[in-house]
């Protein structure tokens, strides 16, 4: 049964070979269908609400600085707006069209009247299936907790975030969560070839089966079943309660090192791993399908709160837009856009406020271009 | 107090009445769940003791002990609760029901749950059979047990009836599987109405209500309305609302600013969450836990059975210990529950006599005799 499934994750493999074990940088590359005239690639850009417009302009005018051979197709849609946004549309059209895309995060409102998630309907869409997030203390940013490194692989298209929703009575509401099979072993196939090909050791499904014996039962069973298969690759399977592991979490985090989970647990121990680290400005993510690669900060923060007070820390995102410079294949410069925000950190000098400093957005861009 | 209790009351009621026709939320009286129940001849309140499995004797011991010694007015009345299967049901003994229905609380150690099938786990059975519909989990820096944190003063109430744990599953085509999370009006009305009542109690001014609302518009959503619309009955208190992730992100990294504030949640992500800020301050082993529903109250030690070191006197009482004292000031025990409060933070303040958990080589005696010396 499990076997029937194609192997989405296949390219993945190649491409961690030559990537960088255990860092940001280990992100696969599929260049093959990306766009790209004249020695460029285009790749869409979708600030997204908040902090999005500060943080996308650090990022272009890093870019630019470094001569990183990239082309914006850029798009301010918003979330602040109504279903059927057209410029949302057009968004979902230019991913299609260039395969990958950096975005930061758009706002969804609570009301039962707005529209659902666009940032949802985008993964959803373009079944951009596996979430990562890569948690690790930065040198130069001491937190409360030292040598944390782990991998949140979290699965993007179903679970909790459906919108599958119905009132049965007054007063009565029932939301569907739905786990299926295929999607939790493409998913699990991923977290053991990302684990298998950056020298990982282990991989730990976080679920919450005790009570969810069918929907979370297929979604643990199953990944026990695909740890069979890298048993002989000498990759450990072992299994978490999600109130245990949130936990041990904040407890001794060094005892993770990849863990696998549905939808929203990955929501929430993206953010409690974030918080160990030293918060949603320096967590980016990535968000691969087998077409289409989203590349978005880790903790999905719109951060309407500091927005333009030019204090957001654009790390998030810059670190995503590395990594989708890995994904193109653009691995110097990668390296050396990684390198010089690493120097900046590290140094001190343009720590923005959430990292215990006073500098502005613009002042850390300034000093990761002059580390370039 | 007196006087706005039944005010509040008052307007409760009449809201419920307004409302009583288009929703069922009316059907049970609010706030019922405050302890009413009156001493016995001898001036004593009769409180069922469930010690438990694995180290619960033990650990029931030394609150029995230390409850002796400090001469709080409380009569135990211990009972057995391992299931009996009833009609194909999984039942507590008609004896532990009788007793909890007539002293409204109960104070309980870890249960074991059988395994094997047909076995629904205990906590839940005891859930639903006194429809415990408030778990209440405060956890608060200890002094003298370092952990990387150490300005943890968080209080979080947790609907415990229904949302992701309502069990309602099943299989649509092989590998396809649909879980319903059920949320309801009257259980989030009377979760946040207890919420509340607690921040008031305990003289936080605010309530914050976290949720996800954005994605799960419906069923938060309406959590998320019956905490706005609760709030309105009481004015004097302050209410907002946080999503979940967000929550996770500020509580961990700052736990400090949840000090003056009640957390209420729906079911799933108060299991996640409550845990979380356990681990925070050390564990399971020094948080307090109290179940509050509409027919009793149910007080617990939220740890496991530790059957490994069970019966070695290893053990540390402290969590049961915290959860009774929880139970003191929710029977407005107030002076008695201050004294022994004191008396064991102090104990594990000074670092002298700890058990191994703790970091000390002490024994459950010796750690609980030191408790002792410490409320003369």
């Amino acid at each position: 049964m499990l076997k029937t499934f194609a192997r989405a994750t296949t390219p993945f493999i190649h491409i961690a070979k030559q990537g960088f074990p255990r860092s940001v940088s280990s992100i696969p590359i599929s260049q093959s269908d990306t766009t790209k005239y004249g020695g460029k690639f285009t790749a869409t850009l979708i600030p997204g609400d908040g902090i999005g417009q500060e943080t996308a302009a650090a990022v272009k005018t890093i870019f630019k600085a470094a001569n990183v051979p990239i082309e914006w197709d850029q798009l301010d849609v918003t979330g602040y707006t109504q279903e059927g946004d057209i410029l949302f549309k057009q968004s979902i059209e230019s991913i299609r069209r260039n395969k990958v895309a950096l975005k930061g995060i758009l706002y969804t409102p609570i009301s039962k009247l707005g529209h659902q998630s666009f940032n949802v309907t985008i993964r959803r869409d373009l079944d951009i299936y596996a979430s990562l997030v890569l948690i690790k203390n930065i040198k130069g940013y001491p937190t409360r907790h030292t040598n944390v490194d782990f991998a949140i692989i979290r699965e993007n298209t179903e679970g909790e975030y459906t919108g599958l929703e119905h009132q049965s009575f007054p007063g009565v509401v029932e939301s569907l969560k739905i786990v299926t099979r295929t999607k939790t072993e493409r998913i699990a196939r991923f977290a053991f070839d990302f684990a298998l090909k950056n020298n990982r050791k282990k991989v730990t499904c976080v679920h919450k089966a005790n009570i969810m014996k069918l929907g979370d039962g297929l979604f643990l069973n199953t990944c026990r079943e695909v740890a069979e298969d890298y048993k002989a690759a000498g990759i450990q399977f072992d299994d978490m309660i999600v109130d245990n592991c949130s936990m041990q979490l904040v407890s001794k985090p060094q005892q993770f090192d990849v863990m696998v989970m549905p939808n929203l647990y990955g929501n929430i121990v993206s953010n409690v791993g974030a918080a160990l680290v030293g918060g949603p400005g320096i967590i980016p993510g990535a968000n691969i399908g087998r077409e289409y690669a989203l590349f978005e900060p880790g903790c999905r923060h719109v951060g309407k709160d500091i927005q333009g007070h030019n204090t957001a820390n654009p790390t998030a995102l810059i670190l995503s837009g590395v990594m989708m410079l890995h994904h193109l294949g653009l691995d110097d410069y990668a390296n050396r856009i990684h390198n010089a925000v690493k120097q900046t950190i590290k140094r001190g000098s343009a720590k923005t406020p959430d990292m215990g400093g006073t500098s502005t957005t613009t002042n850390f861009t300034l000093a990761v271009i002059s580390n370039l | 107090m007196f006087r706005s209790r039944s005010l509040s009351l008052f307007k409760s009621l009449s809201l419920s009445n307004s409302i009583g026709l288009r929703s069922f939320a009316s059907a049970a009286p609010p706030i019922t769940e405050a302890f009413y129940a009156k001493p016995n001849a001898n001036g004593n309140y009769l409180v069922t003791l469930i010690p438990g499995d694995g180290i619960g004797p033990e650990i029931s011991e030394s609150v029995k002990r230390i409850y002796g010694a400090a001469e709080v007015p409380i009569e135990w009345e211990p009972v057995n609760v391992t299931p009996v299967i009833k009609k194909g049901k999984t039942v507590i003994p008609e004896e532990a029901l009788i007793s909890v229905k007539k002293n409204t609380v109960a104070l309980k150690g870890p249960l074991a749950t059988p395994i094997g099938k047909g076995h629904v786990s205990l906590n839940l059975t005891l859930r639903r059979t006194f429809d415990l519909f408030a778990n209440v989990r405060p956890c608060k820096s200890i002094v003298g047990y370092k952990t990387p944190y150490d300005d943890v003063n968080t209080v979080l109430i947790r609907e415990n009836t229904e949302g992701e744990y309502s069990g309602i599953e099943h299989t649509v085509v092989d590998g396809v599987v649909q879980s319903i999370k059920l949320i309801t009006k009257e259980a989030s009305d009377r979760c946040a109405r207890y919420a509340f009542t607690y921040s008031k109690d305990i003289g936080r001014n605010r309530v914050t209500a976290i949720h996800k609302a954005n994605i799960m518009k419906l069923s938060d959503g309406l959590f998320l309305d019956s905490c706005q619309e609760v709030a309105k009955e009481f004015p004097e208190i302050e209410f907002d609302d946080m999503l979940l992730d967000r929550a996770c992100l500020h509580i961990v990294q700052d736990p400090a600013r949840f000090s003056d504030t009640v957390m209420v949640m729906p079911n799933l992500y108060g299991d996640i969450l409550s845990d979380m800020c356990a681990g925070l301050i050390g564990g399971l082993g020094l948080t307090p836990s109290g179940n509050i529903g509409k027919d009793a109250s149910i007080f617990e030690a939220v740890h496991g059975t530790a059957p490994d070191i069970a019966g070695k006197d290893l053990a540390n009482p402290t969590a049961l210990l915290l959860s009774s004292i929880m139970m003191l000031r929710h029977m407005r025990l107030y002076t008695f529950a201050d004294k022994i409060e004191t008396a064991v933070l102090s104990t594990i303040a000074e670092g002298k006599c700890l058990t191994r958990d703790l970091g000390g080589s002490a024994t459950n005696t010796e750690f609980t005799n030191h408790i002792i010396t410490k409320l003369k």
